[in-house]
């Protein structure tokens, strides 16, 4: 399934955050979406996820999500947004109650996306015994439980430290290259960009635009952060950034 | 260490200014005070400090406490006591949790119905005792209806101001992967705003107890609140400060019962 941005324009009452968007995001890719804070990435995101409705254009889902797809659009948050009050599995039972599945098979999947996160000796933990990289690979497993045909992935490192944040890279990288899904990944952070993306679409800033879009040719499991082609492409996509980015901080929040 | 030397008399420890405003359990302290005030009403009272007119005995009030539960009549006064307590207090918090996440919820239930409440709220519930004997008669349900009454408006009070407080992040989050209303109001609505519910359950019941004696003052045979009645019209102190106290220790056993139902319930806050 793969989905489609055609004109999309989004404004929250007289401030235009976003305008003429049209983008194609192809399946069993990683889509990363940078731009200076407040360029409208994370609304791009909530409304590629049904979360909010555009005031122009539209979005598009392009074919039927693939069987046994139990939420076709899921999102990993930044700040994780785990319910405090039920254990790690609880929390991934969460998603997966109102779809009614066999007992059997509900055990199955927390137990398969426990394993794949590495956190199966973790099950009947409560969220404030994790460590933060811990409760973000748990929101992972959540969205892995549901089998997603698009994951949407807001700022999912950021609230991390840096150490906490190359280690759920490469589970992110190992996770991918296991089995290969389609995401979209908008981050500010150009060295996640650059790490995790086959494609990368720089928005300028506030109202959002595409300013450019780059892309990736080398295979994920072969990037090493610090690598000299990472660094180039970084340095390109910062050098594109650095001018917007600063205009962007010097603007009022309220305009 | 040559720094040390060097400044000679102007070295001194960092001054501490940390610290405080966390108070923690401090076990007993509270019933040193308890036992503490009695002893000195004790002595007063035998030493002719405090006169008997003033002040019973609380070696006598115990005594009459005694007697009450020796001879059964406790029973006959705390049985239909709990149950109007428990009858009332069960349909106003019921109704009250519900309407207040109504509140919390639906924007026209909220502009409704929040300056209704606040137009209730401060109205003193005893004063509406005799409307509430003429609509629902003199028996038991105009009692049920007093304290459900007043155990209402706070309890809608604290639930809608509990639910506005849920972390909104938790309920997009339910909305991202598709949760049923139902669900989301279930399973994240609910127990996010226990804390703030509960805490409001203190207050509720406190109020229920003392509109309980209210309540009993008019037209009841049996209940505490008939036999603080009957023993303060003949000046029986002793019985009076016996009512009193069951009161007290049933103020004591609610606030116990709501901390370990937070205990229970709120065992993922720590």
């Amino acid at each position: 399934m793969d989905l489609s941005l055609q004109g999309v324009g989004h404004a929250y009452s007289d401030l235009e955050v976003l305008r003429d968007i049209s983008l194609e995001i192809p399946g069993g890719r990683i889509l990363c979406i940078v731009g200076p804070s407040g360029c409208g990435k994370s609304t791009l995101l909530r409304l590629l996820g049904g979360l909010e409705k555009p005031d122009r254009g539209r979005v598009l889902q392009l074919g039927a999500p693939p069987a046994g797809c139990l939420n076709p659009l899921t999102f990993v948050f930044q700040d994780f947004a785990l319910l405090p009050w039920r254990t790690v599995e609880g929390n991934l039972s969460l998603v997966l109650e109102d779809h009614r599945l066999p007992k059997a098979e509900a055990e199955q999947i927390i137990a398969d996306v426990l394993a794949r996160t590495r956190l199966s000796e973790f099950r009947t933990a409560l969220p404030r015994q994790l460590s933060g990289g811990m409760k973000q690979r748990v929101a992972i497993a959540r969205a892995l439980a549901v089998t997603p045909a698009v994951m949407l992935l807001d700022e999912p490192l950021s609230a991390l430290d840096a150490q906490t944040r190359e280690l759920l890279m490469d589970d992110l990288v190992a996770l991918w290259t296991r089995a290969p899904f389609t995401a979209v990944y908008v981050t500010h952070n150009l060295a996640e960009a650059v790490r995790l993306g086959h494609r990368i679409v720089v928005l300028s800033r506030r109202p959002g635009r595409i300013a450019e879009v780059v892309d990736i040719d080398l295979p994920l499991d072969a990037r090493e952060t610090g690598s000299a082609e990472l660094e180039r492409h970084q340095k390109r996509l910062w050098s594109l950034m650095r001018d917007e980015a600063r205009a962007a901080d010097a603007e009022l929040v309220d305009g | 260490m040559a720094d040390l030397a060097r400044h000679g008399a102007a070295t001194r420890p960092v001054p501490f200014r940390g610290g405080g405003f966390a108070p923690s359990a401090r076990r007993g302290v509270g019933l040193a005070v308890f036992v503490a005030l009695i002893l000195l009403a004790e002595w007063g009272t035998r030493s002719g400090w405090i006169s008997p007119l003033t002040l019973p005995r609380p070696s006598d009030v115990l005594a009459t406490l005694v007697d009450l539960w020796t001879s059964g009549r406790l029973w006959e006064h705390l049985v239909p006591s709990l149950s109007r307590l428990a009858v009332g207090a069960v349909i106003g918090v019921g109704l009250g949790v519900a309407t207040g996440v109504m509140i919390g919820l639906f924007s026209y239930v909220r502009a409704g119905l929040v300056p209704l409440v606040a137009a209730l709220f401060p109205v003193p519930k005893i004063a509406l005792l005799p409307l509430f004997v003429i609509w629902f008669g003199i028996d038991e349900s105009s009692k049920y209806a007093l304290i459900a009454f007043g155990t209402f408006t706070p309890t809608v009070v604290a639930t809608y101001g509990a639910v506005d407080n849920v972390d909104r992040g938790l309920i997009r989050m339910g909305q991202s992967f598709g949760l049923s209303w139902w669900s989301i109001v279930r399973k994240i609505v609910l127990p996010g705003a226990m804390p703030g519910i509960l805490s409001g359950l203190r207050i509720s019941l406190a109020i229920a107890i003392i509109l309980l004696v209210a309540a009993e003052m008019l037209g009841a045979q049996h209940g505490i609140g008939a036999y603080i009645l009957q023993a303060g019209s003949l000046y029986d102190l002793e019985k009076l400060f016996a009512g009193v106290t069951i009161l007290s220790l049933l103020g004591v056993l609610i606030s116990f019962a709501v901390g370990q139902a937070e205990r229970v319930l709120l065992r993922w806050r720590r």
